[in-house]
């Protein structure tokens, strides 16, 4: 039996979970706006959609960092997996649309007066919560079996997600397939009978987010452990001595796929509900591209790396877009050709050499008796510490 | 044609080309089960391409390649099939998983689960252990069984390859160039290895190097252009004048 987490770790997580479970939002909904320890309303939907980034950018390293697929449509699955809930969500809206009509205010500007036939089971949650799984993963499943029976490899694979992820996005821009059009949908209104504006529903799926990215770690964690992790991994090195070693590599990647894409799909139906609109801008490929720099930027093929690089990234964003606010894309790029220069592993990686010399500092003579790790640690500890501050 | 019991591998009338160049060409090869046979071979006369159709990397144009004493026909299996056969293959450049630990190469390579949700609730038993240890001692590794692999020097990586056909437990081994990058001491303690193995294993191993072929070889068969030029002991092979032209130069070539 492997040691599965080392102690350090598993004080972290405990630690993390309780501060991101219990700690905020009891902060949130128990005190007053003028405490200093009052977290905003603002910051507990901030943190709601980063942990959805950071579930997002968790599947994009599944693959990448662990299987070494780079798969650069992965906010297809993100999207689709917030469509189908947004589908559940448009249908809650009921009457109190604009139109005052029992169907969704799109279909009614389209001509529509009765529900399309599609559209009828949405109404059930346990039916759209079973959508966003079965529609991504079925999609997964079809492209991942025709990809890696035809041993597509390498760059190939990596533009055929792109192009299928742009393919999707250009159908959705589509108003006949009845999916909302360039305007997605939006205005919603309520989910399981909570009203979705109300800060306590958004504190509820503040919760849900952080709770789903905690059992994805850990459920990738335990997975990365198994023998199928170490096959995993094995396909990344070398899939020439996997096949000669009698594994069908095809099937690993085809379940590790979908696995990947099931995961982006709750993440993206979590997500809608908070951000409150879904439309096919989050098929562009530069949604997807940008989860790839956050894996990079955290450090690729480590659990922690992406869940850190989505934060920082996101973080980042929001201040340069504020500070900067046309130079977010130089500010994006430059990033990562800094950190695929400089930093192969990331932050994670940069933490690691950091902890590391200072490790060997102190059986120099001259040892620096200050055990403080925090002074010399880059951006990401800060970034997850930073926590109850935002 | 007339078909003895015991053929481990029987290739006959085997022709693969590439692009226009005949790589393999009517190519007959009878094995039989224990052996230990050399294959040697100019550059280009179609040795590795020969593995490479045997286990399933490339189809033949023409031809039957059967394994074992049924017959199955290999053409038709995809790789990991054919593995599962008992087909085990060490490549030329040393290729194993740089990432992980010399054990789990082993624990990879050990028969047994091989399914997606097999491997997803395998775990590792006592037993698998021991073979492990057991294959370190024989591959000379017994204290570098957490190392990367990557970390390893390169006629580490060979033995560790060959480890993990051991681990595979397979019928027939194919061993390309086993001694490529050793020192002395290492190719005969590898000749050793594979000597020590005939009999319960066979196996074909391609070699360059004569003195190593000298070592291991009780037959050796003689590529050339992609078609068996000769066999015997290597004795035979190496007073053999045609072979001697094909290494020495090609003197009637220019007449």
């Amino acid at each position: 039996m492997q040691k599965t987490f080392a102690k350090w770790e598993a004080l972290a997580i405990v630690v993390i979970a309780a501060v991101g479970l219990v700690v905020i939002p009891c902060l949130n909904a128990f005190l007053p706006h003028s405490s200093p320890f009052y977290i905003s309303d603002f910051a507990i939907n901030l943190w709601g959609r980063y942990c959805c980034y950071a579930t997002l950018a968790m599947s994009v390293d599944l693959l990448w960092g662990y299987t070494g697929l780079l798969s650069l449509g992965q906010c297809l699955y993100f999207s689709l997996g917030g469509y189908m809930m947004g589908m559940y969500l448009m249908r809650m809206i009921g009457s109190l649309g604009q139109y005052h009509k029992s169907i969704p205010d799109f279909l009614v500007f389209l001509g529509w007066t009765k529900l399309p036939a599609f559209w009828v089971p949405f109404a059930s949650f346990p039916f759209a919560l079973a959508m966003v799984i079965l529609l991504p993963a079925t999609l997964g499943l079809v492209f991942g079996f025709l990809a890696f029976r035809s041993r597509i490899r390498g760059v190939y694979f990596s533009i055929l997600t792109q192009a299928l992820t742009y393919a999707a996005c250009l159908l959705f821009f589509r108003n006949n397939i009845l999916m909302g059009g360039n305007n997605g949908f939006t205005d919603f209104k309520f989910m399981l009978g909570f009203d979705t504006r109300s800060y306590s529903t958004q504190r509820g799926l503040y919760i849900a987010s952080v709770l789903f990215l905690l059992i994805v770690y850990l459920g990738f964690k335990w997975l990365t452990a198994t023998k199928l992790g170490k096959v995993q991994r094995a396909i990344r090195d070398s899939e020439n001595r996997v096949l000669f070693s009698g594994y069908a590599a095809a099937n690993f990647k085809l379940f590790i796929f979908v696995l990947a894409c099931v995961t982006a799909a709750l993440a993206g139906a979590l997500y809608v509900p908070q951000v409150g609109i879904i439309n096919p801008a989050e098929m562009s490929t530069e949604k997807s591209l940008e989860a790839v720099v956050w894996v990079a930027v955290g450090g690729r093929g480590t659990l922690v790396g992406p869940v850190v690089g989505a934060i920082f990234v996101n973080a980042l964003k929001s201040w340069a877009t504020r500070a900067f606010p046309d130079s977010w894309l130089f500010i994006l790029g430059g990033m990562f050709l800094l950190v695929v220069l400089f930093l192969p592993r990331g932050l994670v990686g940069l933490v690691e050499h950091a902890v590391r010399l200072l490790k060997r500092a102190p059986e120099q003579p001259p040892a620096p008796s200050d055990p403080a790790p925090s002074a010399a640690s880059p951006p990401p500890p800060a970034a997850v510490t930073r926590l109850p501050a935002e | 044609m007339t078909h003895r019991k015991h053929f481990i591998l029987a290739a006959e009338g085997v022709s693969k080309t590439f692009d226009g160049f005949k790589a393999i060409s009517d190519l007959n090869f009878y094995m039989d089960e224990g052996e230990l046979r050399t294959v040697i071979g100019p550059n280009g006369a179609g040795k590795t391409t020969f593995l490479d159709l045997i286990t399933g990397r490339a189809k033949p144009d023409t031809g039957a390649i059967k394994f074992g004493p049924l017959g199955i026909d290999l053409i038709h299996m995809n790789e990991y099939e054919i593995y599962r056969l008992g087909i085990g293959r060490k490549f030329q450049t040393p290729t194993v998983y740089t990432d992980h630990s010399v054990f789990e190469n082993l624990l990879l390579s050990l028969e047994g689960s091989r399914g997606v949700f097999a491997t997803l609730f395998s775990r590792v038993t006592p037993a698998q252990r021991d073979r492990i240890q057991d294959i370190l001692k024989i591959i000379g590794l017994s204290a570098k069984e957490q190392s990367k692999a990557g970390s390893l020097a390169h006629g580490q990586k060979q033995w560790l390859e060959i480890g993990m056909l051991l681990a595979q437990n397979a019928k027939l081994l194919l061993v390309d160039e086993p001694a490529a990058g050793m020192t002395d001491e290492e190719t005969a303690k590898t000749g050793e290895l594979l000597l020590s193995l005939a009999g319960k294993h066979s196996i074909i191993v391609i070699e360059h190097d004569m003195v190593f072929v000298r070592q291991i070889a009780t037959k050796v068969t003689v590529l050339h252009q992609g078609t068996v030029l000769c066999e015997g002991t290597v004795d035979e092979v190496q007073g053999n004048e045609r072979v001697i032209e094909v290494y020495l130069g090609r003197k009637h070539q220019r007449n």
